[in-house]
């Protein structure tokens, strides 16, 4: 009995590389570990939950028993890694050695954490995965004002979702305009108006002060003297690769687990791949180059060694109201902005000094350009 | 004709606006795509795609 190809994690990320693996390799044995409940999810539904009117059950695609059914893999769920021992080819549960044939990290990102005076610091959620989702839908039900913090992509997701689930939101976040770094301030302010159209509120500038318990609900005060009463605070501040296991091991670690265009980490037989890896430099949170590093791994892990290539893949951003898709440029690439449209409906398009595209931002029905645009964008990993 | 949707990130493909800039004629079939085309918005395949009812 060969020693399997261990996968830890079973979010988007390792259990869609065990179907690509499964397809081109139906025999060698295959574990799958992951510290949650194991249930197949998609993390981008996450952000629709509300409007909806899904909890976590209902946005649940299929429990960990089917799964390793269907992948024809063991699934362990509830346990954590004590540490990789990449020296004998071996993981420790506990007391337990787990060897390994390939061992790929799947971990993903966790949330960033900032902790927040008063005595109310426990009562700040956030939303990570399937079981912050239930317990936050719980805390939710018959609540009526939510606080979040963050207005990155998923800040915004959540704001949309929640005032769509008659939340009434409040946002907070220490910058000028909304996902800052991500969208023209023109596009921002599409989104940001968008949204204040349904009932939220921004305080961009200030950050959370202070949080107490009051009565039954909460009292809030902003770096800028503003209280806000609320019943519940969602953080959305931002995500941070896992790699803690990896650099106890002795991998190598940046931003992102680091590996090389086959996904190799810097240790035999260790790869990585998701939110948690840093793929020749490059460190993305989304589905898109999820799915190419997925399919790539399972043919080098196939016997077939792959290089993962990203062409343009531009993020739609799930706010209904503010229909919006954005490609940033390409890091360390510089471009002129020129926008045309007005209101909701923003074309900020990004060339280079000979005029090619190198990147844009598009709201409303600046959308439906999308497709046509996406073919003069340029690769990001050729 | 019938809408189908991607379960993984919401991406609706609805069979009688087709995917003209993809090739895809206004009133192709779900059937008649090919079997290795991806989501335009998140890149997974085909079979992570459910039909919808039409609203």
């Amino acid at each position: 009995m060969s020693a399997p190809v261990v996968i830890v994690g079973t979010g988007l990320a390792g259990y869609n590389l065990a179907r690509e693996f499964r397809k081109l390799d139906s025999e060698t044995p295959l574990l799958l570990i992951t510290a949650d409940d194991g249930r197949s999810y998609s993390k981008p539904m996450l952000s629709t939950g509300f409007a909806k009117n899904k909890d976590a059950d209902g946005l649940s695609m299929a429990e960990p028993g089917a799964m390793a059914e269907q992948l024809k893999a063991e699934v362990r769920t509830h346990t954590r890694i004590s540490e990789i021992d990449p020296g004998h080819q071996q993981l420790w549960i506990g007391e337990e050695a787990v060897p390994y044939r390939d061992l790929v990290l799947a971990m993903g990102a966790e949330v960033i954490r900032v902790p927040v005076p008063g005595d109310a610091d426990d009562a700040i959620f956030s939303i990570n995965d399937l079981e912050d989702y239930a317990r936050f839908r719980t805390a939710a039900a018959g609540k009526q004002r939510v606080l979040l913090l963050g207005a990155g992509l998923i800040g915004c997701e959540f704001a949309n979702d929640l005032t769509l689930g008659g939340y009434q939101v409040e946002l907070v976040a220490p910058c000028e305009q909304v996902m800052p770094g991500l969208l023209h301030p023109a596009a921002a302010a599409a989104v940001q108006a968008g949204l204040e159209g349904l009932g939220a509120r921004f305080h961009l500038g200030p950050v959370l002060a202070s949080l107490n318990h009051q009565g039954d609900g909460l009292a809030a005060q902003l770096s800028d003297g503003t209280l806000i009463n609320c019943d519940l605070v969602l953080s959305a501040v931002g995500l941070r690769p896992r790699i803690n296991l990896a650099a106890a091991a002795g991998l190598a670690t940046n931003r992102g687990v680091v590996v090389d265009r086959q996904l190799r980490t810097s240790h035999a037989n260790i790869y990585a791949l998701g939110d948690c890896a840093e793929v020749d430099g490059i460190n993305l949170l989304y589905v898109m180059p999820l799915m190419a590093c997925a399919r790539a791994l399972a043919q080098t892990l196939a016997g077939n060694p792959c290089a993962v290539s990203y062409g343009p893949m531009p993020v739609t951003v799930k706010t209904p109201v503010c229909p919006l898709v954005v490609s940033p440029p390409p890091h360390g690439l510089q471009g002129e902005w020129s926008v045309e449209g007005s209101g909701a409906d923003i074309k900020a398009l990004c060339h280079d000094s000979s005029g090619a595209l190198l990147g844009y931002a598009l709201t409303g029905a600046a959308v439906q350009e999308k497709l046509a645009l996406n073919k003069r964008l340029p690769v990001l990993l050729a | 004709m019938r809408k189908w949707q991607c379960v993984v990130c919401g991406f609706i493909y609805d069979e009688a606006l087709g995917l003209p800039d993809e090739g895809i004629a206004p009133g192709t079939a779900w059937d008649a795509i090919p079997a290795d085309w991806l989501c335009p918005d998140c890149g997974v395949g085909k079979q992570d795609f459910e039909m919808i009812e039409i609203a």
